[in-house]
């Protein structure tokens, strides 16, 4: 039996590699995800079966099922409920779970034990398993409340020295006690330390700011999944060490391009700081044209080539539906309509593309920014609709501007620029838009969705 | 150096998996990263193989412990199921006609 348990996590691992591998196009990524999912089942079941020189207490197996019925229906009912616009919700509170999941088995893995030399590194590993997964399952929960609008930043002084101060404890603690000075057992120790990083994980996540959002769900991501490897080696478990590492490797890819594509390094996230406009002198004034909505239609109508630069106000005015019509319609006409969209459009990485491919927009047409610069002289009418700093050119031409270095989308590379706001406010970033004065930008003043839908209206009569 | 000597295997093996790992996600394109980290999230959910191998050793009149057990089978599943199936339905929507 053992043997066939072995194979059996292997093919499992292998099925994640796997997985991982086909999201690298829409069209296999579906296949992966099932082949994941299978190799999933396969290794939890296997499971039961290992050989542990005694039956399994009834006791035990029917919570165990009970468990896992109830955790299979739950997933499945949020996940079924949930609106695209929550997506950045939803995976955080999911990864609260595999995080509390790890934290548990920790407690639980160190009732019976004592501190003994001979199995100090396991001890350690354990330790490291039951902190990662206490930070992630606490951060997360506030990172979900966060998004969802619940907690509001909470960002002093205060806060960020004790979390500072926690984390210290936290690493030297362990060290402290394996040197026999901290007159605990081992199973209290572990609550004390598994209380401490809860509250570091509420802490960690306090500070950083809304829009920073994307980096820290990513974050967190790779630290609940270094916490599943981290009990895997427990374990002495290959899939689980597998999974775990994978995991967390992609959390880490995803957090430094989050932070590259916005300009901030890792550290200054964490802080939950943000560069201050260096001085008032670098405003200027702004001759800015107003264009309408009958105007936007008619470019739009003889304009050959269209790109969309979508910002999360577009997925705020829940107008990524009309966009779609707006595309479908112009390219009846013969226009060609891409989107060119900015690795920080939305709440987390890749989330504008799924809000954009909820409303049966192509995935053909959803350029990455790299490939929208390329071609962007070739564009007649840009439409930039609920986004701001991104598309600032100040971005690479102003050293003194906070968002300098700032990966931008070129739209003012295009023949004509129509941007699509509510009012004239700032973008996260605080600063002025120099997008705006240029000759071939123009601004249409309204809500998005209904400015689009008027754009449809107009455009039916021409 | 015991510690080295006697877990050099899983350490080959972490750090292979860091490679294969990196290797594997940079190819993903910027259009699928949420599908990709929903996707990683529930292949974390792993985590599950560990809880369940620990409910099997867990004494039947040990009921703290079995609670807390318990519990950590519920997140993990939950964990895994919804992570796959919020993936997959994701995934149906992105579609070409091209």
């Amino acid at each position: 039996m053992e043997i066939i348990i072995k194979v059996g996590y292997l093919i499992a691992a292998v099925s994640f590699i796997l997985g991982l591998k086909y999201m690298s196009s829409p069209k296999k990524a579906k296949t992966g995800n099932l082949i994941a999912a299978m190799g999933m089942v396969l290794a939890v079941a296997l499971t039961f079966f290992t050989p542990i020189g005694h039956s399994i207490p009834t006791t035990n197996l029917i919570i165990m099922l009970v468990a896992i019925a109830a955790g299979t229906i739950v997933g499945k009912r949020y996940s079924d409920k949930v609106q695209m616009t929550g997506m950045p919700q939803l995976v955080s509170l999911f990864n609260a779970t595999g995080g509390g999941c790890a934290m548990l088995l920790g407690l639980v893995e160190a009732n019976p034990m004592e501190p003994r030399p001979e199995i100090l590194s396991m001890q350690i590993l354990l330790i490291a398993g039951l902190i990662t997964g206490a930070i992630a399952f606490t951060g997360s929960i506030i990172a979900e409340r966060k998004l969802a609008g619940k907690v509001k930043d909470y960002r002093t002084m205060g806060v960020v020295f004790s979390a500072r101060i926690l984390l210290v404890l936290m690493i030297l603690l362990p060290v402290v006690y394996f040197f026999g000075l901290i007159p605990l057992g081992f199973a209290p120790f572990m609550y004390f330390l598994a209380f401490l990083a809860m509250i570091y994980g509420v802490l960690f996540v306090l500070p950083i700011g809304g829009a920073d959002m994307p980096v820290v769900i990513s974050l967190l991501n790779s630290i609940t999944g270094i916490a599943t490897a981290f009990t895997g080696l427990v374990y002495g478990n290959k899939v689980m060490i597998a999974g775990g590492i994978f995991v967390g490797a992609a959390g880490i890819f995803l957090t430094l391009l989050m932070c590259t594509a916005m300009n901030r390094s890792l550290m200054k996230v964490l802080a939950g700081k943000f560069k201050k406009s260096s001085g008032t002198g670098t405003e200027e004034e702004q001759e800015i044209k107003e264009i309408s909505v009958a105007e936007t239609a008619l470019s739009l109508s003889y304009a050959q080539k269209v790109a969309i630069i979508p910002g999360y106000g577009l997925a705020v005015a829940q107008a990524q539906h009309v966009c779609g019509q707006l595309q479908q319609m112009l390219e009846k006409r013969d226009c060609e309509v891409d989107y060119i969209i900015h690795p920080v459009a939305g709440r987390m990485p890749g989330h504008m593309n799924v809000l954009l491919a909820e409303a049966n927009v192509d995935y053909a047409s959803l350029k990455e920014m790299d490939e929208g610069n390329e071609n962007m002289s070739q564009y007649d009418t840009v439409l930039v609709i609920g986004a701001n700093d991104v598309v600032n050119p100040a971005a690479e031409n102003k050293p003194d501007s906070p968002v300098y270095g700032m990966p931008i989308i070129r739209a003012h590379e295009s023949k004509q620029v129509i941007v699509m706001k509510r009012s004239m406010g700032k973008g996260y970033a605080g600063v002025q838009n120099d997008l705006f004065g240029l000759d071939n930008c123009s601004i249409l003043f309204g809500d998005a969705k209904a400015s689009l839908q008027e754009i449809i209206n107009q455009l039916k009569l021409i | 150096m015991e510690f080295l000597n006697q877990n050099i295997e899983d350490i080959y093996f972490v750090i292979f998996c860091i490679f294969i790992g990196i290797e594997v996600i940079s190819n993903v394109p910027a259009i699928l990263h949420t599908p990709l980290m929903s996707g990683a999230n529930a292949i974390s959910g792993v985590i599950l193989v560990g809880a369940v191998y620990m409910m099997l050793t867990i004494p039947a009149d040990d009921y703290l412990n079995l609670t807390l057990g318990g519990i950590a089978i519920f997140l993990g599943t939950l964990n895994i199921s919804g992570g796959f199936f919020v993936t997959g339905r994701m995934l149906k929507m992105f579609s070409s006609k091209k």
